[in-house]
């Protein structure tokens, strides 16, 4: 017997569109990780974990408050954007000078933290929206995929649409995008690039909070949901190159649709197989990623 | 313009400049002399906010800026080019420029500001639309000197200007130094060239182990005992 099964066409099909959809999510929470590495070189260890709580954000603005997962967004990229720069100005700023095993286990230690502290306070239980205003499946091109999966790609590709613009047309972007190529340069400008760093971590993280207020639609919530996306967010901004915003999004759509194709092909249970083996062939043979600048 | 009083630096342990005092006046050109690792350096680079004294006072017309953040000191009309030019490597020739009048004072001022730099230095306007690390060595300081004029400064601080630099290219640099000087801008630059740095010069200084050791006006530092002997070989 084979270990690869043919799915019909109808089913290949219908999984490389909703490998496409997902991989516009993992694109944004890879262009946070990568826009906060851009800048100053740090790996957000912590990524995850923000996530997380962007999802438990959007739960419980529906369970206390009623508010559907749709109309937290703004409240969940708020929130985010906060805990982003409030995790520069009181952590990051602190042990940007200091060693390189110290800048990664305070981001890690902060990780642990946060998950530790969810599950202390709201317990290990998977938690789920019930009564969203988007459910069910919807018919695109012929196939059918779930109305969540497909409000979340949306708008996480219209949301990655607005950061590539912000970076990229507006003043502030440039001086984002400055900062990160030299610091002193920038300073020298007149740019605040402590201000900018603490920009940086906030945009990074508010990426996190529009995704997860998105897939806490469709997706349990629990302390431990954001290690796997963090895992994939990690291999996305491999494959697409660090620091690189465009590369997140072809990388996030490569491993979306090799993600289903792998499940597919294999079994769905070897589905992350299929990405991970990839990442490797990456740093094999272009450590630096599609468009990696290192 | 600028006075530097007893300006004492340490990086770590080991103290680089031992309390040297420096002033430029309003419309001079001053070259800042001395050997690697003299310190030239580190005294703009203190001026602009970018290395910490541990001691001494800075004034920038009258007023004091060492403890200010950088991006607080250069608003005040201060630009600094940096060695080695240092321009944002992937990022267009045009974009860096723009980025040079990124001051809130400097912004209503972009147009005149750019179409003066290209004048200055036309072989921009042509490579406006290419990255900057495309650019040759002395382009690349062409670019750094002119994005340092976008802010439209009263003192431009240049180190090492011609650094690597093709023989043509430092005459051509020599050039607008002086032009700079004559539109009205004070100019503080480093260079080791004794001869070549005071013949565009007011006055001169020169450092030696973090500590002052000959200044006055261009004549004076060029017939100084030590210049001679040192620099010269006379």
């Amino acid at each position: 017997m084979s270990i690869f099964t043919i799915p019909s066409s109808e089913v290949l099909i219908q999984g490389i569109l909703s490998g496409i959809l997902m991989g516009f999510v993992y694109a944004l929470i890879a262009a946070g990780l990568s826009l906060i590495f851009g800048l100053m070189e740090i790996v957000n260890f912590a990524h995850g974990e923000f996530l997380m709580l962007s999802m438990y954000t959007t739960f419980w603005a529906y369970a206390l408050f009623a508010l559907d997962p749709l109309l937290s967004v703004p409240l969940s990229a708020g929130v985010l954007f906060l805990l982003g720069w409030l995790t520069y100005r009181g952590i990051i700023r602190r042990i940007l000078g200091g060693p390189m095993l110290a800048q990664i286990f305070a981001t890690f230690g902060l990780g642990i933290f946060l998950r530790a502290a969810a599950q202390f306070l709201w317990t290990p239980d998977f938690r789920q929206v019930s009564k969203a205003w988007v459910q069910g499946p919807v018919r695109i091109l012929g196939v059918s995929v779930g109305l969540p999966q497909a409000v979340a790609s949306v708008a996480c590709l219209a949301a990655f649409g607005m950061l590539y613009w912000f970076i990229t047309r507006t003043e502030t972007g440039f001086a984002l995008e400055a900062t990160a190529q030299d610091r002193q340069a920038a300073a020298l400008m007149g740019i605040n690039t402590e201000r900018m760093f603490a920009l940086g971590w906030g945009i990074g993280a508010a990426c996190v909070g529009v995704a997860g207020a998105f897939l806490a639609n469709f997706f349990y919530v629990f302390p431990h949901v954001g290690s796997l996306f963090a895992l994939i967010a990690y291999v996305t901004v491999a494959l697409g190159g660090f620091g690189s915003i465009p590369g997140s999004l072809v990388a996030g759509v490569i491993i979306g649709v090799i993600e289903v194709l792998g499940g597919l092909l294999i079994a769905p249970a070897f589905k992350y197989v299929a990405v991970f083996v990839l990442y490797l062939v990456v740093v094999l043979v272009r450590p630096q990623g599609l468009f990696g600048k290192f | 313009m600028l006075r530097v009083q007893n300006l004492q630096v340490k990086y770590g342990d080991f103290q680089v400049l031992w309390g040297v005092s420096l002033e430029v006046h309003e419309g001079e050109v001053v070259c800042l002399l001395g050997p690697n690792g003299a310190g030239k350096s580190t005294i703009i680079n203190a001026v602009s906010g970018l290395v910490r004294p541990l001691a001494g006072c800075l004034e920038f017309c009258g007023e004091r800026i060492d403890g200010l953040p950088t991006h607080e000191i250069v608003t005040r009309g201060i630009s600094h080019v940096l060695e080695r030019r240092r321009v944002f490597p992937y990022l267009t020739v045009e974009k860096n420029l723009l980025l040079g009048s990124y001051q809130v004072r400097a912004r209503p001022h972009r147009e005149g500001s750019l179409s003066r730099v290209f004048s200055l230095f036309p072989v921009l306007r042509q490579r406006r639309n290419q990255l900057a690390h495309s650019l040759s060595g002395g382009e690349q300081q062409m670019l750094a000197i002119g994005r340092g004029l976008m802010s439209r400064p009263k003192f431009l601080m240049i180190d090492e200007p011609f650094l690597g630099l093709a023989p043509l290219v430092v005459t051509e640099i020599l050039k607008i130094i002086t032009q700079i000087g004559a539109a009205g801008i004070t100019v503080l630059f480093i260079e080791q060239n004794v001869q070549l740095a005071l013949s565009v010069s007011h006055r001169g200084y020169v450092l030696e182990s973090g500590r002052m050791v000959v200044s006055g006006s261009a004549k004076e530092v060029l017939e100084s005992a030590l210049v001679r002997k040192v620099y010269l070989g006379i």
